[in-house]
């Protein structure tokens, strides 16, 4: 159990993936304009690299393994997650509108990131068992979902501040980010 | 030879059945969502400026579509064009929508006016106009940090070179979300055709307004008293004009003349003036 605790706790705090490991920027930035848009897309990425790692792991130990092909891990899985995220959009908007609305278009742009691919490769690199990889992928979503509420917050108060001009939008989200990601090297170190 | 066989068979076999599963579940999960939500979404400007009252064009489509309460000339920036297009989708009948456009009341310039005192912290109205109801001596003028051009999503106001919004007729669709915002309500929303506005928002004794403002309306009454067809009425210490009356009965437009302030002025040039300027 303490094993658990320990990886998820170092999934989400000392191993952030965007800000110790720089995985998964592009949405970082691009939608942590409002804090209810990156909240929504915060969740879509957990449920996706959580299930996503599980069928991964599937994947990898059932078929590339026994075939003795595991040199196409990384083709399979984006094969893998690309199909996962089209089959969970069509089953989250059957099932439960009020979600769907509120993911909308977040769940297929997720399907192209690379914090998504990046899990599940992780974990078949480390040799985690099955439950391991499903804690640590979820400990990577909320790590994740964690930078990018605390990166929407942070600029929308910067949005009232008075920025120099050259440094406006997306230059002076850099110089946050980097604060932020600072701040997170604070960790490093807690948890071996 | 063997590993290429197992490759191949490997990427074949996962693609497949990923397909399969995707193919099914396509069947499976199908949500029946009536087509011509589509149809209305793309005869919307998609602007997403939410003046229908609905959180986007796509959600407005889906309304007019299902509920037959909602009335098809709800989108503002799309004008009558859209209103009868969509009116003709969902088998509405789409009333007249009257183009409104963005008019900023206030004419005292912000970069001279008189200040009660020097402002310098964010670059907000919303956040100037809590402090001492802001830094301009006239409560109801424009504070010029330009909430309101931030809040225009079609580019329809800017800042002119004396601090006061300018709005570009051609591009203004009627939103109306600048007036909203405006935290002294100087915007406000009058039909594209206006005779006459008058250009200032102080509800200030003339007295009063004098001491700070040589533009402001003044409350003397007179263009009240001199419009033959009333349409123009003193509120609380200014003239409010009903564009209404002007553009049914109004031929002279008198009110103009004896306006000490010049505050009353001409909004649109009458076609018989255009004539003479050519």
């Amino acid at each position: 159990m303490n094993d658990y605790l320990l990886l998820f706790m170092g999934a989400v705090v000392v191993n952030n993936f965007v800000l110790t490991r720089f995985l998964g920027l592009c949405i970082f930035f691009g939608v942590s304009n409002n804090l209810s848009a990156s909240a929504g897309m915060g969740m879509a990425v957990t449920a996706v690299i959580t299930l996503s790692s599980m069928f991964a792991w599937i994947v990898h130990h059932y078929i590339l393994v026994p075939f003795n092909v595991t040199f196409l891990t990384t083709i399979v899985f984006v094969l893998l997650i690309a199909s996962f995220v089209q089959l969970l959009e069509m089953v989250v908007k059957k099932y439960t509108p009020a979600l769907h609305k509120m993911w909308g278009i977040y769940l297929l742009l997720v399907a192209t990131n690379c914090v998504v691919l990046g899990v599940p490769l992780i974990n078949v690199e480390s040799n985690f068992s099955l439950m391991k990889s499903i804690v640590n992928a979820f400990g990577s979503g909320v790590g994740f979902a964690l930078a990018i509420v605390l990166m929407a917050s942070c600029r929308e108060k910067l949005r009232l501040a008075d920025v120099p001009k050259s440094l406006e939008g997306l230059g002076v989200a850099f110089i946050v980010a980097g604060c932020l990601a600072l701040s997170f090297f604070g960790f490093s170190g807690m948890i071996k | 030879m063997s590993s290429v066989i197992a490759i191949i068979a490997v990427m074949a076999g996962v693609g497949m059945s990923f397909g399969l599963v995707l193919a099914y579940a396509n069947k499976k999960f199908a949500v029946e969502m009536n087509p011509l939500i589509h149809v209305v979404e793309d005869a919307l400007p998609k602007g997403q400026c939410g003046a229908c009252g609905f959180a986007g064009c796509m959600a407005y489509a889906e309304a007019v579509v299902l509920d037959k309460d909602v009335a098809p000339n709800l989108c503002i920036p799309g004008k009558k064009a859209v209103a009868e297009q969509v009116g003709k989708l969902t088998g509405k009948v789409a009333e007249d929508i009257e183009p409104r456009v963005a008019f900023v009341k206030c004419s005292e310039p912000v970069s001279v006016g008189s200040k009660k005192y020097i402002y310098s912290g964010i670059e907000d109205c919303l956040a100037a106009s809590l402090l001492h109801a802001g830094p301009k001596d006239c409560e109801y003028g424009c504070i010029g940090l330009g909430t309101c051009v931030k809040q225009c999503v079609f580019d329809a106001i800017e800042l002119n070179d004396q601090g006061l919004p300018v709005v570009n007729k051609e591009k203004c669709t009627g939103c109306g979300k600048c007036a909203a915002v405006c935290p002294k309500k100087v915007i406000d929303m009058i039909p594209i055709d206006a005779h006459v506005a008058v250009y200032c928002n102080s509800h200030d004794k003339g007295a009063v307004v004098k001491k700070f403002c040589k533009l402001a309306c003044i409350g003397c009454g007179l263009c009240a008293k001199l419009c033959p067809h009333g349409a123009v009425k003193m509120q609380n210490n200014l003239a409010v004009v009903d564009s209404s009356i002007c553009a049914e009965k109004c031929t002279e437009m008198v009110c103009l003349d004896k306006c000490s302030t010049k505050a009353i002025k001409t909004y649109k040039i009458p076609p018989l003036e255009m004539e003479q300027a050519v």
